[in-house]
């Protein structure tokens, strides 16, 4: 029998705030142990929370481009359970009536496009670090670092509309970069500020009822999604085929093994008790604020990358590259603004300026060269006052000491020779040097050309114009 | 309207809370955990027609702040009055929970 994969993703997203979400402590990672504490994050008795006003926005931001209806109220409520990290003995979290509800994403997936839907986006707190390892008493006891306690997370929830490990992995991939283009999320799944779990079941290729699921934690990587996702898929069916049956279950990713080990706990290890939070006020959005959200919204990539195609007459996968990133995307209009042609942009930004910006350790949006710069480059190799080959070493130079192409231009005299009589005196010099080629040429053996060609340019500094220097030499070589 | 607790009933809740309970602690948490729910059950028969729920009562403070930096704790202030602190390595520090 064929079987299918059912999954659906859970993402936990750190939203990009100064502060945690419920008090003025900070929100950033890697701070020495427990720097970033106080009364309400470590839960003592009588502190009360206060909303982060910006943890909101992000939310909302992050739940409109999923295409969700966002509430107009919504209510924290306290998740209980036991566990050093979680130092109130819950965690605030939001359950059956969350920020925002019924989004939709389109994906490219595997195998096929298909639209995936998002169950729900809510508000909740983050837990702080245990550390089980690295002490002399590590045998008996844990550590624990408060500072990530209380930092502001989304928890995405999709339909289990995915099909495949690498339908999965798509989505995840379209997900981090929408989260990071809004501003919204920094997509470091190595810190632990994007993370995702999954819920795996297979049935019968056609069937329409699902199977009993296995809930995979520990995907933190892409690498790790789409392995631990296949490997989990052919073990569940292997099961069936051997006349098994599924256990629901959390399981555990081991990266070093290579396979999904089960942690599975006690069941009433799953009772949360959840119940409203008395101490926060319900969560309320109005129209107003809704718009104000909207409107302040950058364009979201597929818009952008269909503008790209429609009005700026860009090929398909320019268009893609260029909306991978905001900032590479802001960066390419920008050049286009100023006066850059857009296919000569594109092709600059994807090719000379990607490569440096990666040999710096840069990126598009502290690039050292302002996209104004890079459009005053191709307008001198448009105009035809500098060659292509002269351009990418006036791109070195101006990304490396920020000046200006025509300063550079100017001062190192590396004005393209469009002169007739300056370059056929180069040709006839050329000519005079080099009898054999001239010979061969004229006795059939075009391929001699070549050579010539790189002896007057040589001769010129690489500054003669090519076709120019092609058009005179043919003639001068014509009997 | 009396409200009954079986033993089965507390003993899991008490699982839940991570507490030991004796027989006679079953016993008495049982009838006091069930007087609590026949107020509750008294309390429900009030008509609430047209009220909305009331999920919190927090009205005398901002319901949302803005997203500025306030000073944390001192660390040692704040280990320090936790059992067992590790203050050199600058950690709270619990009995071990993993195997």
């Amino acid at each position: 029998m064929e079987y299918e994969a059912v999954i659906g993703l859970e993402i936990h997203a750190q939203l990009l705030t100064a502060t945690k979400i419920f008090c003025g402590c900070s929100a950033a990672f890697g701070a020495e142990p427990n720097t970033h504490i106080c009364p309400t994050c470590l839960g003592l008795p009588g502190a009360l929370p206060v909303l982060n006003r910006a943890a909101v926005d992000h939310a909302i931001r992050a739940a409109l481009a999923l295409g969700c209806t966002v509430h107009e109220g919504s209510i924290f409520a306290r998740k209980n359970y036991f566990y050093p990290d979680l130092p109130k003995g819950y965690q605030i979290s939001q359950y059956e009536q969350p920020l925002a509800t019924q989004g939709a994403v389109d994906l490219d997936g595997v195998p096929g496009p298909r639209r995936v839907g998002i169950t729900r986006v809510h508000l909740e707190e983050d837990a702080g670090k245990s550390v089980h390892e690295g002490f002399v008493d590590s045998d008996r006891k844990t550590y624990v670092d408060y500072n990530r306690s209380g930092v502001p997370l989304i928890e995405i929830v999709t339909e289990p509309d995915l099909r495949s490990a690498g339908d999965a992995a798509a989505f995840f991939t379209r997900l981090r970069a929408l989260l990071v283009w809004l501003g919204v999320n920094d997509g470091n799944m190595e810190e632990g500020s994007l993370r995702c779990d999954a819920n795996v079941s297979v049935r019968p290729a056609g069937a329409t009822a699902l199977g009993t699921k296995a809930e995979v934690k520990n995907l933190n990587s892409f690498r790790f999604l789409e392995q631990a996702l296949e490997y989990e898929i052919d073990r569940q069916i292997a099961e069936l085929r051997d006349g098994g049956r599924i256990v629901q279950e959390t399981r555990l990713w081991d990266a070093a093994a290579g396979r999904t080990i089960s942690m599975r706990s006690k069941e009433e290890a799953h009772d949360y008790r959840y119940f409203p939070d008395p101490d926060l006020p319900a969560v309320e959005v109005d129209a107003e604020r809704l718009s104000r959200i909207r409107a302040a919204m950058p364009e979201l990539p597929d818009a952008r990358r269909r503008r790209f195609v429609d009005s700026l007459a860009l090929p398909e996968y320019d268009a893609a590259q260029l909306t991978q990133s905001l900032a590479v995307a802001e960066y390419f209009e920008r050049a286009v603004a100023a006066g850059a042609a857009p296919k000569m942009a594109a092709n600059w930004i994807m090719g000379e300026l990607a490569r440096a910006l990666k040999d710096a350790g840069a990126d598009a949006a502290t690039s050292p060269l302002a996209p104004e710069q890079l459009a005053g480059l191709i307008a001198l190799i448009e105009k035809g006052t500098i060659s292509g080959s002269i351009a990418k070493s006036v791109f070195e130079k101006m990304f490396a000491s920020g000046r200006s192409a025509d300063e550079i231009v100017a001062s190192e005299s590396l004005t393209q020779i469009s002169d007739e009589s300056q370059i056929a005196a180069l040709v006839a010099d050329v000519l005079a040097k080099h009898p054999d080629p001239v010979a061969q040429y004229r006795a059939g053996k075009t391929t001699t050309f070549g050579f010539l060609v790189g002896q007057v340019m040589k001769a010129a500094g690489g500054k003669a114009n090519p076709k120019r220097v092609n058009d005179l030499l043919k003639r001068a070589l014509e009997p | 309207m009396p409200s009954e607790f079986s033993r089965d009933q507390i003993a899991a809740i008490a699982a839940l809370a991570r507490l030991e309970l004796d027989p006679a602690e079953v016993e008495l948490f049982a009838r006091q955990l069930g007087d609590i729910l026949a107020y509750a059950e008294q309390v429900r028969r009030v008509d609430t027609t047209g009220v909305p729920p009331t999920a919190s009562v927090v009205t005398r403070h901002a319901t949302d702040r803005a997203d500025e930096l306030r000073p944390s704790l001192d660390r040692d202030v704040a280990i320090e009055s936790a059992p067992d602190p590790a203050l050199d390595a600058g950690f709270f520090k619990v009995p071990r929970v993993i195997g």
